[in-house]
C-alpha cells in the first residue's frame, strides 16, 4: 500500500521560501486539500465496494476494476447533474418572484 | 481548522517544522484508522455469514483476501478520482 498515504502527485507541493506565517498557511491549505481528497476516496470506496465487489478473490478482476472506475465517474456525473439542475430550479423559483 | 488564530509569528523554524510534521503524522494516523474501520466492517460483512464459536480458517483466508482487495480498490478509486479531477480541470 505504498501509494496509499502519499497522494501528493495531484497537488502542488513545491515549497518556495516564504515568511513563516505564509508558509504555514499554505502548508495547512495543502494538507487540508489532501485530507479532503482522502476523505472523498474513503467515501467512494465505501459505496463502490458494495456496488462492485462480489466475493473477494485472489486479485481484482477486470470486471470489478471497470465497475469501480465507472462507479466513481458516474457518481461525479450524478453529483454534477443534480447540482446544475438544483441551481436551475433555484434560479427559476427566484425568477418567478 | 482555525488557521488565522495560529500564533505562528512566535514559532521558531524548528518549532514550525515540528508542528508541520505532527500535523502530517496525525492526518496519516486518522487516514489509517478510517481505512481500518471501513475494512473491518466491509470484510466482516463479506466473509462472516454466520458467526461461529471461532474464526475458522476459511473465514480467516477470506478476510485476508478481502483486506488486500479493499486496498486494491482504494488505490484504484483514488486513481479514478484524481484522473477525473484532472479532466475536469483541463475542461475549464
Amino acid at each position: 500500500m505504498a501509494d496509499l498515504f502519499s497522494n501528493t502527485s495531484t497537488f502542488d507541493d513545491s515549497r518556495k521560501p516564504k515568511s513563516g506565517e505564509a508558509e504555514l498557511q499554505e502548508f495547512l491549505m495543502v494538507e487540508k486539500q489532501k485530507a479532503q481528497f482522502n476523505a472523498q476516496i474513503h467515501e467512494f470506496n465505501d459505496f463502490c465496494w458494495d456496488k462492485c465487489m462480489d466475493k473477494p478473490g485472489s486479485k481484482l478482476d477486470s470486471r470489478t476494476e471497470t465497475c469501480l472506475n465507472n462507479c466513481v465517474d458516474r457518481f461525479i456525473d450524478v453529483s454534477l447533474l443534480i447540482t446544475n439542475r438544483f441551481a436551475q430550479l433555484l434560479q427559476k423559483s427566484a425568477g418567478g418572484m | 481548522m482555525a488557521m488565522d488564530s495560529l500564533p505562528s509569528g512566535n514559532l521558531s523554524g524548528i518549532q514550525k517544522d515540528e508542528l508541520m510534521e505532527q500535523v502530517q503524522q496525525q492526518i496519516a494516523v486518522a487516514n489509517a484508522q478510517e481505512l481500518l474501520t471501513k475494512m473491518t466492517e466491509k470484510c466482516f460483512k463479506k466473509c462472516i455469514q454466520k458467526p461461529g464459536t471461532s474464526l475458522d480458517s476459511s473465514e480467516q483466508k477470506c478476510v485476508a483476501m478481502c483486506m488486500d482487495r479493499y486496498m486494491d480498490a482504494w488505490n484504484l478509486v483514488s486513481k479514478a478520482y484524481s484522473n477525473r479531477l484532472q479532466r475536469e480541470r483541463n475542461r475549464l
